[in-house]
């Protein structure tokens, strides 16, 4: 038994190969979710800092938002908070930490492949991410009251999208960070571009023509659109559209998130380190 | 026929500049150890680096179990177990743990307390990484490699920071892996350890190979050496030893020779028609040490000639 499955490797690309990719995997992402568990700095980012966000911008009001409700503001804020905090900062910090451990080096002479490397490491972030935005949309659902989405799958795609954008853009970001200290200060400028200029706290249309030209195009922006859109009927150019017309006005910000998807994964391979620089 | 690793005329070089390895040819067969020494930078570990698939080489090739390890990693990792010079773990983890997600990640693991018993840690298997020696880290780091199973064992300087005791267990271990068909690719600063272990070694020196054999026939070409002192100052002078050379300060004396037996002879003649007494009394072949040293001087000179020219 043993012999067979030491001498007869899977063929590539059968189930067979994906199931032992995903075996790999999950058995990578176990031993990170101990670590996050372990690391109570990385838990509070992740656990305590999104809702925090929520709370505080919900208590000060937000209704600059027309045409929206403030429970789907909140929810749309609380996905962007999400994405930038428990996928971007948290993997920036887990990728450098890793590496400087010689654990990346280490995990690439077994038989994980790279991307199961990179994708094991990011998974118990990205089932943190998922479980904070289903928990604070049922709790604004309860407190504030929420209306029923206008186009749910727009959303989802937007939030998908939003995850694979971040995780590479996480991986791309580990090259110009020498170590976890340092993290803080070189996630910086993507989270305070996307904060300010993507949608999240203020509308892109409202940003003077020249500025909102430029935030249409952030990596963020899109997510934020596919949000709006998917849960308010809210097209980028502020209009308001039903469930038809909102397929349509998803076009562009699909395009701008898959490019980034695109730039994202050819930094990352450009760029990536596997090992402390020598 | 039966090798189980080729590696022929194999170049790294980097920035298209610097030349790592300049044409490196050996093989490994079957259920053998061959190990591979060198002087720091040598060009060891780029060397390695190619054969664990880590690194496409910039010229010639490496197969490992008949595959491409690089372009066929899949079919390739499976089969093999390797412990890098420099390795890490999580230090939140413990031993256990990490070695249950290394086992994971393997195609048929070995039961994860099989493995830290055969490096003498299951003692040590609830105790976070962070907190383990440098000597138990290598042994977990051993225990991983040998936790699939391999066919094909990659130890790049597996007893660095062991204590005495540590060091004798790796080696009876790496023995018994032997006895079971394991085949061993070794790099060690040790050369009492490649002299235990090694049935068959290289010695690599700015990128290439500059001896290769087994112990005896790297040590063979080397002088062997009979050492003693003369009690009296007023002994009588040596007789004449064909062949070799005398360094005889007065009192101690080192006679290199490559006839060791014929020399010994002439000297403890002479010393018993004289009746000298000779202390601290000593004879002995080569050691790979001298070899390696040897080679290390040697070269030093060609460069500067490769370099003049």
């Amino acid at each position: 038994m043993s012999e067979l499955t030491t001498t007869a490797a899977p063929p590539a690309g059968g189930p067979a190969a994906w199931m032992a990719s995903a075996r790999r995997a999950r058995a990578l992402a176990g031993a990170e979710l101990r670590l996050l568990w372990r690391n109570r700095t990385a838990m509070f980012t992740a656990l305590a800092l999104p809702i925090a966000m929520v709370a505080l911008l919900g208590n000060i009001g937000v209704d600059q938002y027309t045409g929206m409700g403030v429970g789907t503001v909140l929810v749309t804020i609380m996905i962007g908070f999400v994405l930038l905090f428990v996928v971007y900062y948290n993997l920036v910090t887990a990728y450098v930490a890793r590496r400087e451990e010689l654990v990346l080096k280490r995990l690439r002479v077994g038989e994980a492949t790279d991307a199961e490397i990179l994708a094991g490491t990011a998974l118990p972030s990205l089932a943190v991410a998922f479980a904070q935005i289903v928990l604070v949309t049922a709790g604004v659902a309860i407190v504030v009251g929420i209306e029923a989405p206008v186009n749910v799958l727009l959303a989802l795609l937007g939030f998908v999208l939003g995850v694979v954008v971040f995780v590479l853009l996480a991986g791309a970001s580990t090259a110009f960070t020498r170590n976890v200290e340092m993290a803080q200060v070189s996630t910086l400028p993507v989270l305070m571009v996307c904060m300010v200029l993507s949608g999240m706290l203020t509308p892109v249309h409202e940003l003077p023509d020249w500025l909102a030209d430029v935030a249409r195009f952030l990596p963020m922006t899109p997510v934020i659109d596919l949000t709006n859109l998917g849960l308010a009927g809210l097209a980028p150019d502020g209009t308001s559209v039903d469930f038809a017309e909102s397929f349509g006005a998803a076009a562009l910000p699909t395009a701008v998130a898959i490019g980034w998807i695109v730039v994202g994964a050819w930094a990352l391979r450009r760029w990536f380190r596997w090992e402390p620089r020598g | 026929m039966d090798d189980v690793i080729e590696v022929s005329e194999l170049r790294r070089s980097y920035g298209g500049e610097f030349d790592a390895v300049r044409g490196v040819t050996f093989s490994v067969r079957r259920g053998e150890l061959f190990a591979l020494l060198g002087t720091n930078g040598a060009g060891k570990t780029s060397t390695l680096e190619v054969i664990e698939g880590l690194a496409p080489p910039s010229g010639g090739g490496a197969r490992v179990l008949g595959h491409d390890p690089y372009r066929e990693r899949a079919s390739v990792r499976p089969r093999i177990g390797v412990m890098l010079q420099q390795g890490g773990f999580p230090g939140d983890l413990t031993v256990r743990e990490t070695a249950a997600m290394w086992a994971g990640t393997l195609s048929a693991p070995r039961p994860v307390a099989d493995a830290l018993e055969m490096v003498v840690l299951d003692a040590r298997a609830d105790v976070a990484v962070k907190q383990l020696s440098g000597g138990e880290r290598r042994r977990l780091d051993l225990a991983m490699a040998l936790l699939g199973r391999p066919e094909v064992l990659f130890l790049d300087e597996p007893t660095t920071g062991l204590d005495p005791e540590s060091r004798r267990n790796t080696w009876t271990l790496v023995r018994r892996l032997l006895d079971d068909g394991t085949t061993v690719l070794l790099t060690t600063h040790y050369l009492d350890e490649a002299e235990e272990l090694a049935d068959r070694l290289a010695i690599m020196h700015h990128g290439r190979i500059v001896r290769t054999g087994t112990v005896a026939e790297v040590v063979a070409a080397q002088p062997s050496t009979i050492t003693f002192e003369r009690d009296a100052p007023g002994a009588p002078p040596l007789p004449e030893l064909p062949g070799a050379l005398v360094v005889d300060d007065g009192r101690a004396v080192t006679v290199h020779t490559d006839t060791l037996q014929e020399t010994l002879t002439d000297v403890m003649l002479w010393a018993r028609h004289h009746e000298v007494v000779l202390d601290q009394l000593s004879a002995r072949t080569a050691s790979l040490e001298q070899a390696f040293l040897a080679v290390a001087s040697e070269n030093t000179s060609e460069l500067a000639e490769e370099a003049a020219a």
